[in-house]
């Protein structure tokens, strides 16, 4: 009796029916890969990735409301990711830099067993999955910021839209979002996220604190040295000696309201 | 070419040195103490002559141009010039006064010349000096001209790039989604695959064909985002629903080729693209006896940034129309309640003949 050959549980993620078509027409002929779900758009694929916990991902970059990009930075998953996108040469170069697999549209047989068999390797070897967060923010075009943050608590995605961020707070491994009065925990750090913001409107005004500068109504003194910000909304947050450089700078570069 | 050489230039020349003579005459007459016949029979023939040697200055000056000479070899090159012209011209005057004093009324000339030379080396010199600055004057005007017109060339050099650019453009994002659509059909509809080949084949030959002209009628506008958006239909399916409100005298406005093309793409792209369920796109013209107005309108994702909304695409379209029409045309960007909106308005032209629209339609069939 020889054993069962070993099941890969795929999800396929795509706003258009015929591309997720295609991709289902490519794994017809791998019976070991069964398609547990196909998702068309990026809160289905979060949504089926925590129901069906799929070993592998094929992943569209554009699609509505969330990207790519956000649906693995709010997936905690070991899967294997495999990126399809049809023409997007900032993501292209960030799928090299970072080493993901990713397919261009229209799929060929060839590229397809090529980055399908070394997904497999990378499950076998269970190598680590991309640094989401990284792989986003190398894929971004230049001089465009970040323009939402995307946060998961629990089951719930949410969107902040980045004018809608009032701060950012550093915590371990962490970043707490505050938006409207609400923390939104996100895994990634303090500097990584400093690198999507614009720094014309987000001040790091302390090594654990970002501020959006609309929302700063005044500076106090607070000790010797160290000075503290006070928020539209009351809240307090410690400003630095290098941080408020730069706030002042900042501030008096925009005109008086 | 020298400057003054030319006939009708000669002329005028030659009349503005008679005030000179004039001049000479009256500074031999007063410093050199001449009488006054022989100062103007000196004066005349020598200013004569010396407005010839003074044409020389035009090839010194081009020798030594401004500003790329030092100031030292420039004054060094000039003075040094209107010392030889001015000696030469005293000699001349010399020869002159000889050959006057066989006159009864100059007889005298030729021994009384001496006081006259200080004056003549003198005017001479001025005079050469004064042809110098004019001749700098002239090549300085000359190159600005050149310079303006460098200028001039390059701006619509430019322009003419950037407009042959924005024809030419294809969305490449465009291209593979939907040769990536035609490949998924293939298998499961073969005869959709060759219709939406088809489709794609004729909207890339109208962009190129297009591309070429500088007018056409909105109705052959028309007729190229018909078969963009009947392309974009198979991708987005029940995603994408269209809306014609075309009054029908538009169809024979002439708008600059590819001028909606961006517009309609753009509410593909940034707006329904990014709309979970989808959403509606809305094409209406409207037409007066002097204007022509336009207006896309889109469902879009209300948290959407501006770029992401075709921010730059929008810029292009208006930088075509203001290179087009300037103050005529006007564009304006609305979002209101999810529904973002473009507006065009731009002088009515109504093409001659509507033979042109008719001909395309054929040879698009």
């Amino acid at each position: 009796m020889s054993a069962p050959k070993a099941q890969l549980g795929a999800i396929i993620v795509d706003d258009e029916q015929l591309a997720r078509h295609a991709v289902r027409e490519l794994l017809s002929v791998h019976p070991e890969i069964q398609i547990l779900a196909e998702c068309a758009n990026g809160l289905e694929a979060v949504k089926a990735v925590t129901a069906h916990k799929p070993s592998l991902i094929f992943l569209d970059v554009q699609m509505p409301k969330l990207t790519g990009f956000d649906v693995l930075e709010l997936i905690d998953t070991d899967a294997a990711v495999i990126f399809t996108t049809a023409f997007d040469q900032y993501a292209m170069r960030a799928f090299e830099v970072h080493a993901v697999d990713y397919l261009l549209k229209p799929i060929g047989r060839e590229r397809f067993e090529t980055a399908l068999a070394h997904a497999k390797t990378r499950l076998e070897k269970n190598l680590p999955a991309p640094r989401a967060g990284e792989l986003a923010a190398s894929a971004r075009p230049p001089q465009q910021f970040l323009e939402r943050a995307v946060v998961k608590d629990g089951t719930r995605v949410t969107i902040i839209p980045i004018a809608k961020l009032d701060y950012v707070e550093a915590q371990d491994d962490y970043v707490a979002l505050a938006s409207g009065g609400k923390k939104h925990l996100k895994q990634q750090t303090i500097a990584s996220l400093e690198a999507c913001l614009d720094p014309n409107c987000f001040v790091k005004i302390h090594r654990s604190y970002i501020v959006n500068l609309e929302r700063v109504t005044r500076i106090e003194p607070y000790a010797k040295d160290s000075k503290i910000a006070i928020l539209s909304d009351g809240t307090r947050l410690p400003v630095s000696r290098s941080g408020y450089a730069k706030l002042q700078e900042l501030l008096d570069q925009r005109p008086k309201s | 070419m020298h400057p003054l050489l030319a006939r009708s230039r000669l002329s005028i020349y030659t009349v503005a040195w008679i005030p000179l003579s004039l001049f000479l005459g009256y500074l031999l007459h007063s410093a050199a103490h001449l009488t006054w016949l022989a100062s103007i029979a000196l004066a005349f023939p020598l200013c004569l002559v010396y407005q010839f040697m003074c044409l020389s200055a035009w090839y010194s000056c081009k020798s030594a141009p401004l500003g790329r000479t030092n100031a030292a070899r420039l004054a060094l090159t000039h003075a040094s010039a209107a010392v030889l012209v001015s000696l030469l011209w005293v000699q001349l005057g010399k020869v002159l006064a000889f050959g006057l004093s066989r006159f009864t009324a100059l007889r005298d000339l030729n021994s009384r010349y001496v006081t006259a030379i200080p004056v003549l080396f003198a005017a001479g010199f001025l005079l050469y000096l004064l042809a110098v600055a004019y001749y700098y004057v002239i090549l300085s005007l000359e190159a600005s001209r050149e310079a303006q017109a460098r200028v001039m060339e390059s701006t619509v050099l430019a322009r003419d790039a950037e407009l042959k650019a924005l024809k030419a453009q294809v969305n490449p994002h465009f291209l593979f989604n939907s040769l990536n659509s035609i490949s998924a059909l293939t298998s499961i509809d073969p005869a959709k695959a060759r219709e939406m080949c088809i489709l794609l084949a004729e909207f890339l030959r109208m962009t190129l064909g297009l591309g070429e002209k500088s007018s056409i009628p909105l109705g052959e506008e028309l007729h190229l985002l018909e078969r963009f958006l009947a392309i974009e239909k198979v991708r987005f399916g029940s995603r994408l629903e269209m809306r014609e409100n075309i009054q029908a005298e538009t169809k024979t406005a002439l708008i600059p080729p590819l001028l909606l093309q961006p517009l309609i793409e753009n509410a593909v792209t940034h707006g329904i693209a990014n709309v979970l369920d989808g959403g509606v796109i809305s094409l209406t013209a409207r037409c007066t006896a002097e204007r022509l107005t336009v207006a896309v309108e889109n469902t879009c994702d209300p948290d959407a940034s501006y770029v992401r909304r075709g921010g730059l695409g929008l810029a292009n379209v208006r930088r075509r129309l203001e290179a087009r029409y300037g103050n005529e045309a006007d564009m304006r960007v609305a979002i209101e309640a999810g529904i973002f909106k473009v507006q065009l308005s731009l002088p009515l032209e109504i093409v001659s003949v509507p033979i042109a629209e008719t001909l395309q339609e054929e040879a698009a069939r």
